[in-house]
Formats: structure tokens, sequence, C-alpha cells
């Protein structure tokens, strides 16, 4: 089983993968992923996906923000403190603006970089890449792939059970 | 098995005009997956048409000119604009101000629409970013042009030197730095974000290897997977949540170079919110400018229908409200305020020796705009388009205002000077739209314009596309 990556099934609509996603779950596949044009919404929960995203974002964020205002008290009050119109040599309020600048980025580029992190990419190659129908995944068809890695797969059962969903086709991906 | 699929998916559209007359449609009828494809993503993949050359060459010569006044610039220094002392801040900062405005509009149409649920972004948010991008481009070069030494322009940010000195963070212009250039950043990660799906399908959509291997390149191997899909969006979403505070926080700290200083005509607390409002204002105006000729060219006024011209127009007349109420405040509050040298900046502003320039400002940005009350002028581009090149001339004219009339007069009268603008002021100002179009020009060639998954979802949820 190891020069098979999965069995791919090719739907014309979001429903139909919707659909067939849902029967998948059911039927306990675990290792699938479905491919679709556009965000399909729920698609993701139907497959058992999780995501962590939103906390390192809040970590990154944290991190900007605290790290910027300790780098503006160090400078200014510490390192190097200068007497500004008689302020406070910590005065906080003139500090905000950077602290929540730097809170931005920081939390951004942890967005940005978190996301495709988790996502495995950059990756210029994939088994999936050598199906010359699977072009069409960012164009107008709607794909569910079921890994030969998911301890439930058989060739032919599994080949049955996609049958079933009432496919356009379903093609073998050689890994 | 490869056959395009041109089945219309879509068939159930409501009219297109609402009761009161508003375009509704922000899809035409019968737009398929494969039509919205092959108009957005074959753009890129094919040669670029007449007028594509014409104004790429213009915006080129215009970029060239840009070269020869910033070359000019570094070997002769500041001393060739018409700057001086009491006018120390001259065009440079008048564009700075201006072009970070124009790009708030991006941020606006791609963060705020998106959070609020607006499916009226999807055809114009890439373009806005980019926008958006190439005008902070522009907005960057200027503080750095009027620094006279740009080279040590590294000495701005904060890093252990041999000098072991440190930026003073209490500065509006250090926070400057950081928010200019957070927004840079930020921009270009959220207008990144959302081209990887796209350039994905111009990559599976190209057919001669070296553009397949560009745009595979780009892509990072995006391979459209539900999983996938699903951190993206969080990304988006979550970068969209953190663009809209830090809008509405640039051009308040812009502001803030103005207000926290006390000269006449500056120090005022109506600063930020007026300034945020004349950014957006501004914004819209170029984005008006940019869209309405790239529709006409590319033929995509099914793509970016009238329903889009009009919201916009819409969003420019309350702008344009909240900017005019800003300039009635701050007559109101200088005469208000009893200070003398409040009240003389005022009269002075209106009635002296720049009087002219500021009755032009009314008539660009209080006046003309009225028209945008007709649905008819809301409708038709071409009338459109000319009311927003008023409104960019005139927050370009706000600015000199704000900046020049405050300072050419401010306390005592042995220190007024009048400013007047070299060859090279003009040069500067009209070389960096010049940096910006070719910027534009570039973008539109190269990357798909339009945002397609997006338009693709349009299309999957038609009800979505069409109800007010």
């Amino acid at each position: 089983m190891s020069e098979t990556y999965g069995l791919l099934a090719e739907f014309s609509t979001p429903e139909a993968l919707m659909h067939a996603a849902e029967e998948a779950y059911a039927a306990g596949f675990r290792r699938m992923d479905g491919y679709a044009p556009f965000p399909v919404e729920r698609l993701p929960e139907a497959l058992g996906k999780k995501n962590r995203l939103p906390l390192l974002v809040l970590i990154g964020g944290i991190l900007g923000g605290g790290g910027a205002y300790f780098m503006e008290w160090y400078a200014n009050a510490i390192s190097y403190p200068i007497n500004i119109g008689g302020r406070p040599i910590n005065s906080w309020p003139s500090f905000i603006p950077i602290t929540f600048e730097l809170t931005v980025l920081c939390a951004g580029l942890t967005a940005f970089f978190a996301s495709f992190a988790l996502n495995g990419l950059p990756r210029p190659h994939h088994p999936l890449f050598s199906i010359p129908e699977f072009d069409r995944a960012s164009q107008d068809r709607f794909f569910l792939c079921i890994e030969t890695k998911d301890p439930k797969f058989h060739p032919e059962a599994t080949r049955a059970f996609l049958q079933r969903l009432n496919p356009i086709s379903i093609m073998e991906v050689p890994e | 098995m490869n056959a395009p699929d041109q089945s219309p998916l879509t068939s159930n559209f409501s009219p297109s005009t609402s009761p009161l007359g508003y375009p509704t449609n922000l899809l035409a009828p019968g737009q398929t997956y494969e039509s919205v494809n092959k108009t957005i993503a074959d753009i890129p993949l094919k040669r670029a048409p007449g007028p594509w050359w014409v104004g790429f060459i213009i915006a080129f010569l215009l970029l060239m000119m840009f070269l020869v006044a910033v070359t000019w610039l570094f070997f002769k220094v500041v001393g060739i604009w018409g700057i001086n002392i009491p006018v120390a801040w001259g065009f440079a900062i008048v564009n700075f101000v201006w072009w970070v405005g124009i790009a708030h509009a991006g941020t606006f149409i791609s963060a705020i629409l998106l959070l609020l649920f607006q499916p009226w972004r999807t055809a114009i948010n890439r373009f806005t970013e980019a926008m958006t991008l190439f005008a902070v481009c522009c907005a960057g070069l200027m503080p750095l042009l009027h620094l006279g030494r740009p080279w040590v322009f590294y000495w701005l940010f904060p890093y252990p030197d041999t000098m072991r000195v440190w930026p003073q963070f209490r500065s509006p212009l250090v926070w400057d730095v950081f928010a200019v250039g957070t927004y840079f950043m930020i921009s270009l990660l959220f207008w990144y974000l959302g081209l990887v799906p796209d350039l994905a399908t111009v990559r599976d959509r190209a057919k001669k290897l070296w553009q397949k291997k560009m745009y595979a390149f780009f892509a990072l191997g995006w391979r459209n997977s539900a999983a996938h899909w699903q951190r993206h969006q969080i990304a988006y979403l979550l970068l969209a949540g953190l663009a809209t505070p830090l809008v509405l926080s640039v051009h308040s700290v812009v502001s803030f170079d103005f207000s926290v200083a006390i000269v006449p005509g500056w120090h005022s607390t109506i600063f930020p919110p007026y300034f945020v409002a004349g950014a957006i204002y501004s914004g819209f105006a170029m984005s008006l400018n940019i869209v309405i000729p790239v529709r006409k060219i590319y033929h995509l006024e099914h793509l970016i229908t009238d329903r889009y011209l009009n919201n916009m127009a819409n969003i420019m007349l309350v702008t344009g409200m909240i900017v005019a109420y800003g300039y009635f405040i701050e007559a109101l509050m200088a005469w208000y305020s009893g200070d003398i040298f409040e009240i003389y900046m005022m009269i002075n502003r209106a009635f002296g020796p720049y009087g002219w320039v500021f009755w032009t400002l009314m008539l660009c940005n209080v006046l003309v705009p009225q028209a945008l009350w007709s649905a008819r002028i809301r409708r038709n581009p071409v009338l459109l388009f000319i009311v927003a090149l008023f409104i960019n001339a005139g927050m370009w004219i706000e600015r000199f205002v704000i900046v020049i009339t405050s300072l050419h007069r401010d306390y005592p009268p042995a220190m007024w000077a009048m400013f007047y603008p070299t060859k090279w002021d003009w040069m500067t100002l009209f070389g960096s739209v010049g940096l910006f179009l070719t910027l534009q020009f570039l973008f539109i060639r190269f990357v798909p314009m339009i945002s397609i998954s997006e338009t693709r979802e349009l299309v999957a949820e038609p009800e979505k596309a069409n109800t007010l």
C-alpha cells in the first residue's frame, strides 16, 4: 500500500462535498481532507479539523505589547533617561502608541506565519498535484481524499464506499 | 474531463434595482465558476491591452521624473525645495499626509467591511489593498526625503548603537515611524494572505511553463485543502480585526504630529477623528479613480457592478460631511477660544495671501461632493470619476492649507514668511504619483486584481450577492 497516497473522489457542488464529508466522518474515516475552490462553511468541522491559531496570535500580541513597553521603558527611563518638559521619566501615556502598534505588528506576523507553518506551507510538491484533474480544485470542482494511512482504509471497500456517494469520478493518487 | 463547466449555477436573481432606484446586484446574472475564473485569472496570463501600455508608459515617465528630482535632492539637499524658516514643513509633509490618507480606504474596505459582513467589498478589496501598499510606499518615502541626511534614517529605529542613545519615545514623530511601518507590514501580509489561493488558481490555469513556475513559486504550494482554508480564514479574520484599530490609529498618530505641537491651527483635539475621516474620504476617491478606468478597459462591469460605485460614492458623501464638519469646528473653536493667535490664524487662512487656496479647498471638498446626493451621478461612472478627481485634489489642498498657512504666520510677525514651491517640489509630487501608478499598473498586469475565490463564493451563494 505504500505506493498509494489515497483515493480521490470528485464532486461538482459544495453541497455534494459537504454530504460526502459527513458520510465519511460517520463511517469512521479520520485521515482525510476536502478540497474546494473557496472555503466551504462548516466543511472543516465536518471533517473533524481543529486549529489553535487564535491562541498563538494572542500570545504573539501579548509578547509584542509587553516587549514594546519594556523597550521604551528601558531605553528612555533606564539606559538613557531624558527629561522632556518635566514629565515623569516613566511617562506611560506617551509610551502607549508604540505599545499598541507593536502589539498589532507581532500579532499580525504571528497570524500570517503561524497559519502557513501549521498548514505545512510552503510545500512545492504534493502527491495530489500528480492528478491532472486536481487542477480544478482551485477552479470549479470539489474533492474528497481519503488517505491510505487511515486505519479504516481498504482499497476495495473504501472505493465502494466513495462510489455510493455518487461522485463524478474516483481516482487513485500515487505517492 | 477538463472541459470548462458552462452550465449556469445561478438562476434566481432579484431585480437589479431596489425600490429606491439603487443598483442591487454585486454580480451580473449568469456568472459561473468558470466565467469568473476566466475573466480574472486570464488577465495576468494574456498579453496586456493597448490602454495598459499607454498608461504604464506615462506612469513610468513620471517615475523617471521622480528619480531625477530625488537624485538632485540627494546631491543638493533640501535647499532645492521652497521650504524656509518658519515654513520648514513643505510639500514633503503635505504629500506624506496625503498618501497615508489615500492608503486608508484599502484597509477600510478589506478589514472593516469584512468584519461588518458587507459583501460589497469582494470585487474591490484586492485593488484597494494594493493601492494601500503602494500609497504607503509613496508616503514613507516623503519624510525620508525630507530628512536632509536620508542615509541615516535607521537612527529612528531602536537598536543598541555605538552612540549609546535611543530614540525619544515620547515624540509623535517616532510614533509615526512605528505606526506607518506597522501599517505597511500588516497591509502587505493581509494582501498576500488573501492572494495565495488566487495565485494557485492562476498557477493551475497557466499553460506556459515559465508562468506556471512563477505563480507556483508565489502560491507556496497552496492546494485548497479544507484544513488549510480553515486556518487561512481564521488568520484572515484575525488580521482584519487587528487592522481595524490599526487603520484608525495610523492617521490619528499622523495627526498628533501636528496637534501635539503648539502652532495655532495645529494644536486642536478635533484632529484625530477629522484626519481619519479625511483619510477614508480621499482613499475612496482614489479607489474610484482607479477602479472606474480599469473596469472599463478590462470589461469587468459584470463583476464590479454599479452597486459598488454607488456604495463607494455613499461612503464618500458621509466622510465628506464629517470633514466639512471638521472645517466648521476648526473655525468655531478658533473663535470660541478667544485666543488672538488662533483667531488671526483662521482669518489669515481664509482671507490672507493663501486665501484663494482655502476657497479652492472649500470648492473641491465641500461644494462639489454635494453632487453625490444625486443617485444619477452616483451611477454615472464618468461624473463619479470627475467628482473623485476633485476630492483627491481637494484633500491634497487641505493638507497644504493645514501645513503651510499655519506655519507661515504663527506668533511674532518678524518671523512671518511666504512659502513658494519650486519646480523640484512639483516634480517630487507628480513623480510620486508616477511611482504609485507604475506599481499599480504592474500589479494589474501580473496579479489577479479581483479576489477570485471570494467571487466564486458569491457565485455559489447568489442570494448573498443580490440582497441589500
